[in-house]
């Protein structure tokens, strides 16, 4: 078997910028150095990885593509330390190592039949991002989609050509936020819990995917389960710092449950029996 | 066959014949006594309480090499453990050996762990009963080991006054006796007897000890509760009580890389007790207190570990309680939370 802890190296097909200042946002699109890598590798929505560069270190990071997108894996990656500064200098032909998939997967299979709205956040969704583009790409297995997303501005808001696409192509109902009032802004203004309450989507037959700032996952939790929403129809993403990602190292823990092993995706049912899961 | 036994005047050139191993032994260290490899047999410490620092280290080193690289070369290349060879510790407490096979589950979980499990699969475990209980904090009975207990071990010598009684436990064990064959004779035939009987007096003189039953499950329910802050109040997040721990397993991973750009990707003990441990890169730390820290430490033994594997992770060797600077004892904290 594989040595869990050896990664494999990747090349950078293209890059490009979602979120501009101090705490950019940059995409990078990458395929396996060495084709083989793509005959045993096998990733669902929802799950992650370790990206990293030897000498520099590894983080953890989701997937941003669903594996219906053949050929190459995104991550979408906030520079905020070390590890993310180093990644920030890579540009396409460069290389860098990933390690996984790891952890679980979004159960999109028990979904099948089901409307599924997303609430994202910022940097949030780019864990959504593969179950959006999942349905999409099985759109006769699943009901309605429905998409909610909001940024601190529209600069800051990650997809930006996929949700205009989405829009312009009328292929599902997608509202968008800002935080605060800007000029030709035609969407709503507010916080990303009260465009949830703005479109109230019903909770009949439907499953609720958020993630985001721990502060707006706490709201939108709360607001869910005013609009009809049981715990078991929520599903949301965590992240805690990791360093081994295969449930030895013992940091990530939320109470009992692994993070990296046995997330990181959980349903709102399993975490309110964790007092620690939203500290 | 026989049981037999090897006189304590025989135990230097027994000790000769398993240096053709990687032969670990407690051995002085300054004022303590430590597991260290041995390359003469003088070295060897029997006569011995409790080593300070466990010998976890020879399966889960304090820091190692997962793979080496050169700075901006795509090869990595692997460490590999086989090339320590095979390795006896011997002479280990019990409840060392018993620490050793609670933390294997850990490492052979969902993903097996190439490093550590193979360093098991080389090393032999050589126990030396406790005929005296080694600390007046020694806890073992109340966590299921004992004194003489076999868990964990390959073969396990008592002390009789002028030779160990010796009782090989699995194939390795018995391996291990044949290599020894040539210092060994049979020993009287009512030892395993008289053993027992030790193995009874020595437990009866433990001091310390705590009902677990009920703890696994009652520590969820005590999550805000005030107890926490009373027990970690005088905490300075040291992190002895993780680092002495036979059965604390954390690690960190760091790149290490030379001036001229070669590098190492290891792994190192980590402390849960520590700031750093849950800090994100964007400053948020779901354990901000050592309260929260502490609450963690004794969950994740008492609550967490068993919730998945079964078995609390501690064997009450006592090291925490013997070497906190500032005197937490954890069956203190698991009175209050029987209490609580």
């Amino acid at each position: 078997m594989k040595n869990p802890y050896i990664p494999y190296e990747v090349k950078i097909l293209d890059t490009w910028y979602e979120a501009p200042g101090d705490r950019c946002i940059k995409t990078f699109k990458v395929t396996f150095t060495d084709e083989k890598v793509w005959d045993t590798w096998n990733h669902l929505p929802g799950q992650c990885a370790m990206v990293g560069i030897p000498g520099v270190g590894e983080s953890m990071f989701c997937i941003s593509s669903s594996p219906t997108e053949k050929g190459y894996l995104r991550f979408s990656i906030m520079k905020a330390g070390k590890n993310t500064s180093a990644l920030h200098e890579l540009e396409a032909g460069d290389t860098f190592f990933v390690r996984g998939p790891l952890g679980n997967n979004f159960p999109l299979e028990e979904w099948k039949g089901k409307n599924v709205v997303t609430i994202g956040g910022g940097i949030g969704q780019a864990p959504l991002r593969p179950v959006i583009q999942w349905i999409r790409d099985n759109r006769a297995d699943y009901g309605e989609l429905e998409l909610i997303y909001g940024a601190r501005t529209s600069a800051d808001h990650c997809f930006k050509d996929e949700f205009k696409e989405i829009i312009e192509e009328g292929e599902c109902e997608c509202h968008l936020s800002v935080d605060v009032e800007e000029e030709e802004w035609p969407h709503f203004v507010g916080f990303v819990p009260q465009l949830l309450m703005e479109v109230a989507p019903k909770p009949d037959n439907t499953i609720a995917v958020t993630c985001g700032p721990p502060i707006m996952i706490k709201f939108v939790l709360q607001n869910l389960e005013k609009l009809g929403f049981t715990p078991d129809q929520v599903y949301t993403t965590l992240e805690n710092r990791m360093k081994c990602g295969i449930g030895k190292c013992g940091r990530c823990n939320v109470g009992h449950l692994y993070v990296c092993k046995d997330g990181p995706v959980f349903s709102y049912a399993q975490l309110k029996e964790i007092p620690e899961a939203f500290a | 066959m026989a049981v037999k036994k090897l006189s304590k005047e025989k135990v230097g050139e027994a000790l000769g014949e398993l240096s053709k191993f990687r032969l670990i032994a407690p051995a002085k260290s300054d004022e303590v006594v430590v597991f260290k490899q041995i390359s003469d047999p003088g070295e060897a410490f029997l006569d011995y309480g409790n080593s300070t620092v466990p010998p976890k280290k020879f399966a889960f080193p304090q820091t190692e090499t997962l793979f080496r690289f050169m700075v901006g070369s795509p090869e990595l290349k692997e460490k590999n453990v086989e090339e320590e060879g095979t390795t006896v510790i011997f002479g280990l407490r019990p409840c060392d050996a018993r620490a050793m096979s609670i933390v294997d589950k850990l490492f052979s979980w969902d993903f097996d762990d190439p490093y550590y499990l193979k360093r098991r699969e080389l090393t032999t475990l050589v126990g030396m009963a406790c005929v005296e209980p080694p600390s007046v904090n020694c806890f073992c009975t109340s966590l299921g080991g004992s004194p003489f207990g076999t868990e964990g071990l390959d073969m396990l010598l008592t002390d009789m006054g002028d030779y160990y009684l010796v009782q090989p436990l699995t194939d390795k064990g018995k391996k291990l006796e044949e290599t020894l064959s040539a210092h060994l004779e049979d020993a009287p035939a009512d030892d395993e007897k008289k053993a027992e009987g030790m193995a009874k007096e020595s437990e009866g003189k433990i001091r310390r000890s705590i009902d677990t039953e009920g703890i696994p499950e009652k520590l969820p329910t005590l999550w805000d509760n005030e107890l926490w802050k009373r027990v970690s109040a005088a905490c300075l997040g040291c992190g002895i009580c993780t680092f002495l721990c036979p059965t604390c397993h954390c690690f960190d991973i760091q790149d290490e890389v030379d001036e001229g750009g070669e590098g190492r990707r290891c792994r190192m003990w980590d402390s849960c007790m520590f700031e750093e441990y849950t800090l994100h890169a964007s400053g948020h730390n779901p354990r901000p207190t050592r309260r929260e820290r502490t609450r963690n430490r004794i969950n994740h033994k008492y609550s967490y570990y068993p919730s998945r594997f079964e078995v609390i992770a501690c064997v009450g060797c006592g090291r925490c309680i013997n070497l906190c600077p500032v005197n937490i004892d954890i069956l203190d904290i698991l009175d209050q939370v029987v209490d609580a």
